[in-house]
């Protein structure tokens, strides 16, 4: 009985203690979500790149080495540039540790 | 000369492993913890198989070399899926190896970790033997053969071994916690990979800008080779992409300087885009380092020692000195930590628990486990290194050998499908997982791992021709009758697919131990907890916390009492004694007395550890809590009973003293009411025995009934009592009857006010209403409603003192009020009115006290109440009975 009614008074204390998210926040963690998308998208799209030489084999114009090792590289180099922009922003970002993640998932 | 300088750069190795461990031992090591030296030490994926092997495999399979690097380069940069959770977990479950986190994930079975122990064994032995060989042949490349008796690549080989050995057991068995980083060696690490990189670079820019003359030029060189048009194998390139990035997450090595040496989530942040880079430079030099290569060295030289052959051949000796640095760099990097990856499993998986079976009988082994545990490691690094000496040894050190780094790549990736699904699918199981461990490695064993060998050597070899007691179907080198272009990729895609259905069909159809389910959650769900970085409080910190929070649960006192003792123990000079095991387990257990084991723990860890804590804490913590809880819940109902308990036991007491006090008042009076008459008896009967004055008749006869007068008032007295003490004995017979309700008031208005008519009390009924019939003792109703009327005539203490006798019928009961236009009852005296001997005043002592107790005596035979309304303004009674229908008149 007495668990009851101290249940009671002490909810709606803790619902006013903890702030509204606001505005600020929530654009914030909108842009976190959207680095960790990009993220997540970067293997993915370097692999569909590296996998253009699968129509290279055995196609009837030869294709120079040269002109492949610089595509593939180029991708390379594209790829780290990508990444490490990525990561330097999630840095930068003030949630990268305290916020929960996966809620894309 | 070549000796002197690879034995000089062994002892700076040592001396950056032992600068970095003694600055991490003096709290100073910080900057070992940075992001760019976990980048470096993941290098120890490029070993001499790669260092030098891949311009071989250029030459000799076109590009299929860069795979090897592609693969490992889409996982790093992919690291928010895999690799941050793998490093999460590893962090907060204290993973020490592959072995650990598959046995761990599924309810800590040590069978899987032995499984997966055998497998990483035979998987890194012949890369082991790779690495001697590579070593081995890069010497003698600087020699004279003609100089070097027959068995020196051997002994070479041998020396190489023993060396790696020394120092893998000097850094790597340092510490016996396997979570601590071992700083000394994935220093000495990241400077072989600065070393390894800076050769290839240095080779590939000779071979660039000295050689070719630039880069246009090289690339035109390139084409015009025969190695000038794209020609990979599809399949291939695709297999191999996914071969290698399926092993970069397996190898024992790699999980070892990725996950179990992670500190932080910032070196793993800066490694996903720079190990990329890392790998990109190691393989941007490896095509023109070929094609240089071919052109201008003999024909038939062996390719896969291009980058050691091409200086050389060119004059350069101080390059090839750098070049030979680097791929021993590349060598013995790998050749460390695969040896104390695969010590700690073998240690942690086979050598322990056999030698805790054994000891079994034995009494007290706690104490010299920690020696016991070090020495199986020394002795499994020996064991291991010994073991990849023998197969390099035995295999003759052929071309064979070069083929055993893709086979091993397939044989540890059979892991990959129980680890990814440990740790993204809560519903595999340790039957599943064993499963597929099992059916993968007896698939890779039977397709790629033995045939590997030659025909004929481990399996015979009509097997190969007409497959297993002429099953065709089951020849090893196609399965099902598909023959596939390479042996490689139709023992990845068979071994792989195998052990992915078998995994996957059989969770489903298996159920997991709570153990497990719980650890599988735990796994799934780990990057949402606890993502904070473990903080390594070092030395008198973590003893003066620990201090701190005893002081609090102990007391000041007894804590620095307990404190000092343990320094002493110690033999340390001050006062606080430094955080050993052993004194952490007895702070434990004397903190365990005052706060409970699992919370006890819990504290000390977070103190000491920083780790998360484990599942069998929290529920150990949950349970101790909610038995504390309902405790506390018992021990609250108990002091509220008490506390009620202890006002009604006042308002009891304080009933009785009142009761008490008002006995003690009506015993003096009733002494006194007896005591009246008694004397004026006795007195009056004297003066009638001594008639000696001479009474008239008159007087005679007048004294007489005074003493008759007095003896009746006695008499009703002792029968009020009498009628009272029978009333509560329950001795009483009613004597039912029938009557009207306006007869009995009638009857007791009369008696009541019979004997002082002159009162001056006025009786206000409403006839109407009373026409009630009743069946019931008559005699003793109408005796109760005297009562009633009398008090109301005695106690009214109004000018013009009235009654109102109001009769009233609910459903089944009838009511008839008795309220009076005085003060009423005070409030303190009601509860005591209906008691015996009570009475409210004394001014108008007219009875004993007796009457309202025996009228409520007699209602409550009658089945009825009597109460006293307090809501009135005046004195009011309510006699309330209980009326049967049959009862009613009219």
């Amino acid at each position: 009985m007495t668990s009851g009614r101290r249940e009671d008074t002490r909810l709606p204390a803790r619902w006013e203690s903890s702030d509204p998210p606001s505005f600020s926040v929530e654009r914030q963690s909108f842009r976190r979500r959207r680095l960790v998308d990009a993220a997540c998208a970067l293997p993915l799209i370097g692999m569909i790149l590296w996998l253009l030489p699968l129509l290279w084999y055995r196609s009837e114009v030869p294709v120079s080495t040269s002109h492949a090792l610089t595509y593939i590289f180029g991708i390379w180099v594209g790829l780290v540039l990508v990444a490490a922009r990525l990561v330097r922003l999630l840095t930068l970002d003030r949630f990268t540790e305290a916020e929960p993640d996966g809620t894309d998932r | 000369m070549l000796a002197a300088i690879a034995i000089s750069y062994v002892a700076l190795l040592f001396g950056v492993a032992f600068f970095a461990e003694r600055a991490a031992q003096r709290g100073r090591g910080r900057w070992l913890r940075t992001p760019l030296v976990y980048t470096l030490s993941l290098s120890i994926y490029c070993t001499a198989w790669t260092f030098y092997g891949a311009v071989g495999s250029a030459v000799r399979n076109g590009f299929e070399y860069l795979t090897i690097y592609l693969g490992p380069s889409l996982v790093m940069l992919g690291w928010w899926w895999i690799l941050r959770k793998l490093v999460h977990i590893g962090r907060n479950q204290r993973i020490t190896s592959v072995a650990d986190l598959i046995s761990s994930r599924y309810g800590k079975s040590n069978l899987l970790g032995i499984g997966v122990t055998i497998l990483a064994v035979i998987g890194t032995t012949p890369y082991i033997a790779l690495q001697l060989q590579s070593v081995t042949l890069s010497v003698e490349v600087f020699s004279h053969p003609e100089t070097i008796p027959a068995n020196s690549p051997r002994s070479t080989a041998f020396w190489v071994a023993v060396g790696l050995a020394v120092f893998t057991v000097i850094f790597g068995t340092r510490n016996l916690d396997a979570n601590e980083r071992h700083h000394g060696v994935v220093m000495a690490i990241a400077v072989e990979a600065v070393v390894k990189l800076m050769a290839l670079m240095a080779v590939g820019g000779f071979v660039v800008w000295g050689l070719s003359g630039g880069v246009q030029e090289t690339l035109s060189r390139i084409d015009e080779s025969e190695l000038g048009t794209w020609s990979v194998n599809n399949g291939r390139w695709v297999g191999l992409m996914m071969l290698s990035a399926a092993a970069f997450i397996c190898l024992p090595r790699m999980f070892q300087v990725l996950v179990v040496e992670n500190d932080n989530d910032a070196q793993l942040r800066m490694a996903a885009w720079a190990f990329p880079l890392y790998l990109m430079l190691m393989s941007l030099f490896i095509v023109p380092i070929a094609v240089v290569g071919l052109d201008l060295l003999p024909e038939g030289s062996n390719p896969d020692l291009f980058v050691l052959t091409l200086p050389l051949s060119q004059g350069q000796e101080g390059l090839a000195m750098l070049s030979f640095l680097g791929g021993f760099s590349s060598a013995t990097s790998m050749v460390i930590v695969a040896a104390i990856a695969l010590s700690t499993m073998v240690s942690n998986h086979i050598v322990m628990p056999v030698w805790l079976w054994w000891r079994e009988g034995t009494a007290s082994v706690s104490g010299d486990v920690r020696n016991v545990v070090l020495l199986s490691r020394r002795l499994s690094i020996a064991g291991v290194l010994l073991l990849g000496y023998l197969y390099y040894a035995l295999s003759g050190g052929g071309t064979e050998l070069a083929a055993i780094g893709l086979i091993s790549f397939t044989g540890v990736s059979q892991v990959l499908p129980a680890m990814i699904g440990g740790i993204f699918w809560r519903g595999a199981t340790r039957i599943g997982a064993l499963a597929g461990l099992t059916i993968g490695f007896a698939i890779w064993m039977y397709t790629l791992y033995l045939p590997s060998f030659g025909p004929g050597i481990v399996l015979p070899e009509s097997w190969f021709v007409a497959g297993p007691l002429g099953l065709g179907g089951l020849r090893p080198e196609a399965l099902f009758g598909f023959r596939f272009d390479d042996n490689l990729m139709h023992a990845t895609f068979w071994s792989l697919l195998g052990n992915t259905l078998a995994f996957v069909v059989a969770s489903l159809f298996s159920d997991a131990a709570p153990l497990e389910r719980l650890q599988g959650a735990q796994f799934v769900s780990a990057q949402r907890a606890g993502a904070g970085q473990r903080s390594r409080l070092q030395g008198s910190a973590q003893s003066e916390d620990l201090m701190v929070m005893t002081q609090r649960i102990l007391g000041a006192a007894e804590a620095q009492a307990l404190f000092l003792r343990e320094a002493r123990d110690q033999g340390g000079a001050g006062s606080l004694p430094a955080p050993t095991p052993e004194f952490l387990q007895r702070l434990e257990r004397e903190l365990a007395g005052s706060v409970g084991a699992a919370t006890a723990h819990a504290m000390v860890s977070q103190i000491v550890g920083g780790a998360m804590v484990s599942v069998a804490d929290l529920m150990a913590m949950a349970d101790e809590t909610a038995q504390m809880m309902e405790y506390s819940a018992r021990l609250e109902a108990q002091s509220q009973e008490l506390s009620r308990t202890a006002v009604e036991l006042r308002r009891a007491n304080e009933k009785l003293t009142r009761l008490s006090v008002q006995k003690d008042a009506f015993l003096s009076q009733i002494s006194h009411e007896l005591r009246t008459p008694m004397s004026s008896i006795r007195a009056f009967s004297e003066i009638l025995r001594d008639n000696t004055t001479g009474l008239t008749q008159e007087e005679q006869n007048r004294y007489a009934s005074i003493i008759q007068d007095e003896a009746l008032r006695l008499t009703r007295l002792l029968d009020d009592l009498l009628d009272l003490s029978v009333l509560e004995n329950g001795q009483v017979n009613l004597n039912l009857s029938e009557g009207l309700l306006e007869d009995v008031l009638d009857r007791a208005v009369s008696a009541a006010l019979a004997e002082e008519a002159t009162s001056g009390l006025r009786v206000m009924r409403h006839r109407i209403n009373e026409q009630i019939r009743l069946n019931t003792d008559v005699e003793r109703l109408s005796q109760v409603f005297i009562n009633l009327i009398s008090n109301a005539r005695k106690y009214c203490d109004a000018d013009d003192p009235e009654l109102q006798i109001i009769v009233t019928r609910t459903r089944g009961r009838l009511m008839v009020d008795f309220v009076d236009n005085g003060t009423g009852v005070a409030p303190e005296a009601r509860d005591v009115i209906f008691e015996k001997f009570a009475r409210v005043s004394d001014q108008k002592a007219g009875g004993a006290g007796l009457g309202l107790a025996i009228s409520r005596q007699i209602v409550t035979r009658l089945g009825g109440e009597i109460t006293y309304l307090t809501d009135r303004s005046g004195g009011a009674f309510r006699v309330a009975m209980p009326f049967g229908q049959e009862l009613a008149a009219q």
